[in-house]
C-alpha cells in the first residue's frame, strides 16, 4: 500500500504518444483520495487522454505508447502483474454521452457483479440489495424502484447518466473518472449530477474533465490546468480561480481563449 | 417600414429562380423514373416465367419425382437436393464465417496478420464460381476422397459463401455502437464477456439476415456443384425428404434447369420455365423470411 494513504492516484513523468504525436508530456501529479479533482484546459490539451490513462482504457484503441508511472493506491498500474480487469473494476469511467446498455435498469446495475462474481454467490436477494443500494446512492431509487425492468435506454438522459454512475458502485470502486459527464444534460440534469458528485465525495475519488468553468468552480476541490499536453498548474480550485499562478491559466479561466 | 404602399411585392420568383425550379423538378422526375425502372425487370421476369410455366405448374409437379430421364414427372428430388446442399453448406460456412468475423471485428488489431486475412476475404469473394468448382473437384472429390457427393458440393459452396458471410457479419457487428463496448470495458468486462453480453445480442439480427441471404445465392449456383456432386438424373421410387445420403450424388434445381433447357430432348416446352419458377419462389420465400426475421428482431432492440 501507499506510504501516503490520502493519495489515490499518483503519476510520475507520464508521457504518452499517439503514433508519433506526443499527447502527454511528463505529467507528474498526485490526486488526493475522496475528493473531486477537475481537469480543465482547451480542447486537445490532453485532459481526456490523461483521464483515460488512469484505467488504461487508452490501450484499447491501438497505436498508443506510454512511458512513466501511474500508481493507484500505491500500486503501479503498468506493472506486468496488474490485471486490467481488476484495475477497471476499481477505476470506473462515466462518459460524456450516457451509455447505459440496452438492457433493463436492473441488469445494468448488476452487470458488473455478474461479470466479476462467482455465479453461485449471486443470489437473487444479494442482487436485489445491490441494486437498491446503488440506486439509493445516486438518488434514483424513488424514481425508478417501480421501473427496474424497463429498458435503461428509455430513461431521461439525466437518469441515464446517474444510472451509469450507479452501475459502477456495486463493484466498490476507488476512483470514478468522469469525462464531461454533464455536457449532454440540460441545466436541471447538470445540477442533479453535480449534487450527486458532491454526495459521493469522501467515499470515492472523483476525477472530472470539464469544459465548463463554472462547473469546475462549483464542484471541484482541486483543479488541474493542462495546455498542449503539459500540466501547467495544479492547486485548490479557489486559488486557481482567484489568483492563478500561471498567466496562461489566468487567461483561460477568465475566458480569453479556449 | 409599412408592408403596404408603393413598394413592389417582395420575395417574388425571378426568371433565374424559375429556371432552377424547372431543373429541380426535371431532375426529381428523372431520378425517380430510374428508381421505378428497377421494378420492371423483376415484374417482367416473374410474369414471363409464370405465364410460360403455367401448363406444367401444379402441386403434383412439386411433390413428384422426375421420371424418364428427367423430362417427365415433377421435380421433388431436385428440390430436396437443393435444400440438402444449401443446409449442409450453411452449416459449415455460417459458424466459420460468423466466428471469423467476430475475431476480425472485435479482437484483431491492425497488423500484417489482420490485413492478410482481410485481403484474403476480399479476394476469395472475387473468385469466379466455376473456379471454386474446379478447386472443389481437386480438393474434396480427389484429394480428400469425398468423391462426387453432397459433401463435396456443399463444402465447395461453403467456401464460396464464406467471404460474403464474413463481410455481412462484420458490417452487423460494426453497427453496434462503440459506447456499449466502452461501457462494458469500463466495468472490467473481458472482450469475450463484452461480445457475449452486449455485442452479439445487439447484432444478431444483422448477422442472421446476412447468413439467410446466402441461401438464395447458394440455391442458384450451378457451376460449382455440377463439377463436384450433382447429377443430371437419378431415379427414385419413393418420395419423402430423406432421399439422399451425404456421400451420394444428388439432383439440384439449378442443374436440372440447365439440363432440361439445353441438353434433354422430349421435355414439355413449359418444363424449364416451371423449374425456374420453383427455384425463384424458393429464393423469394427465403428472402421474405429474412425480412420478417429482421423486422421482428429490430422491433425488440431499441437504443
Amino acid at each position: 500500500m501507499s506510504q501516503n494513504p490520502a493519495i489515490s492516484i499518483e503519476t510520475r513523468n507520464l508521457n504518452l504518444w499517439y503514433g508519433s504525436f506526443q499527447a502527454l508530456n511528463s505529467i507528474s501529479v498526485r490526486i488526493p483520495h475522496g475528493r473531486i479533482t477537475g481537469l480543465i484546459g482547451p480542447s486537445g490539451c490532453g485532459k481526456t487522454t490523461l483521464l483515460r490513462c488512469f484505467n488504461r482504457i487508452n490501450e484499447r484503441f491501438g497505436n498508443v505508447t506510454t512511458a512513466g508511472e501511474i500508481s493507484i493506491l500505491g500500486q503501479n498500474i503498468y506493472d506486468p502483474g496488474v490485471s486490467l480487469i481488476e484495475l477497471r473494476k476499481s477505476v470506473g469511467m462515466v462518459f460524456q454521452r450516457p451509455n447505459p446498455l440496452p438492457i433493463s435498469v436492473y441488469e445494468n446495475i448488476v452487470f458488473g457483479l455478474r461479470i466479476h462474481g462467482e455465479r453461485r454467490a449471486l443470489g437473487r436477494a444479494a442482487l436485489d440489495e445491490a441494486v437498491e443500494r446503488a440506486l439509493r446512492e445516486v438518488f434514483l431509487w424513488d424514481d425508478l424502484k417501480d421501473r427496474l425492468h424497463t429498458r435503461a435506454t428509455r430513461l431521461q438522459l439525466e437518469q441515464q447518466q446517474k444510472l451509469c454512475i450507479a452501475r459502477l458502485l456495486p463493484l466498490k470502486p476507488e476512483v470514478i473518472l468522469m469525462d464531461e459527464p454533464c455536457s449532454a444534460l440540460d441545466a436541471r440534469g447538470t445540477h442533479a449530477v453535480e449534487e450527486l458528485m458532491q454526495a459521493l465525495t469522501g467515499q470515492y475519488t472523483i476525477v472530472i474533465v470539464t469544459h465548463n468553468m463554472a462547473q469546475a468552480r462549483r464542484v471541484t476541490h482541486e483543479c488541474m490546468f493542462m495546455l498542449m499536453g503539459e500540466l501547467l498548474e495544479h492547486c485548490p480550485t479557489r486559488d486557481m480561480f482567484v489568483h492563478p499562478c500561471h498567466p496562461k491559466t489566468a487567461e483561460y479561466v477568465e475566458g480569453r481563449y479556449g | 417600414m409599412s408592408p403596404t404602399g408603393s413598394h413592389p411585392p417582395m420575395f417574388q420568383a425571378t426568371a433565374r429562380v424559375r429556371r432552377k425550379q424547372l431543373a429541380e423538378r426535371a431532375a426529381q422526375w428523372f431520378f425517380g423514373f430510374m428508381a421505378a425502372a428497377l421494378i420492371v425487370p423483376l415484374v417482367a421476369i416473374i410474369a414471363y416465367l409464370v405465364v410460360k410455366a403455367w401448363p406444367s405448374l401444379s402441386w403434383e409437379f412439386l411433390v413428384t419425382n422426375p421420371r424418364g430421364g428427367g423430362v417427365r414427372g415433377g421435380i421433388w428430388s431436385a428440390l430436396v437436393g437443393t435444400v440438402y446442399l444449401v443446409v449442409f453448406s450453411l452449416c459449415v460456412s455460417a459458424p466459420i464465417g460468423v466466428l471469423a468475423a467476430v475475431y476480425l471485428n472485435e479482437y484483431a488489431r491492425d497488423n500484417w496478420f489482420t490485413r492478410t486475412v482481410n485481403l484474403a476475404v476480399v479476394n476469395l469473394a472475387g473468385v469466379p464460381s466455376i473456379v471454386h468448382g474446379l478447386f472443389g473437384v481437386g480438393a474434396f472429390v480427389y484429394a480428400l476422397h469425398f468423391g462426387r457427393s453432397i459433401i463435396s458440393a456443399s463444402l465447395t459452396l461453403a467456401i464460396m459463401t464464406l467471404p460474403v458471410i464474413i463481410a455481412s457479419t462484420k458490417e452487423a457487428l460494426a453497427a453496434v455502437p462503440m459506447a456499449f463496448r466502452e461501457a462494458c470495458w469500463n466495468v472490467g468486462a473481458s472482450r469475450w464477456q463484452t461480445i457475449r453480453g452486449v455485442v452479439l445480442p445487439n447484432s444478431i439480427s444483422g448477422i442472421l439476415t446476412g447468413v439467410i441471404l446466402q441461401v438464395s445465392r447458394t440455391a442458384g449456383e450451378t457451376a460449382p456443384i455440377m463439377l463436384t456432386g450433382v447429377t443430371i438424373y437419378k431415379a427414385f421410387d419413393g418420395g419423402g425428404f430423406f432421399l439422399y445420403a451425404p456421400t451420394e450424388q444428388c439432383m439440384a434445381l439449378s442443374m436440372h434447369l440447365y439440363y432440361i433447357a439445353t441438353q434433354a430432348s422430349g421435355a414439355a416446352p413449359s418444363l424449364p420455365y416451371a423449374i425456374a419458377v420453383v427455384l425463384l419462389a424458393l429464393v423469394l420465400l427465403v428472402n421474405a423470411v429474412s425480412i420478417v426475421l429482421r423486422v421482428y428482431l429490430r422491433s425488440h432492440k431499441k437504443w
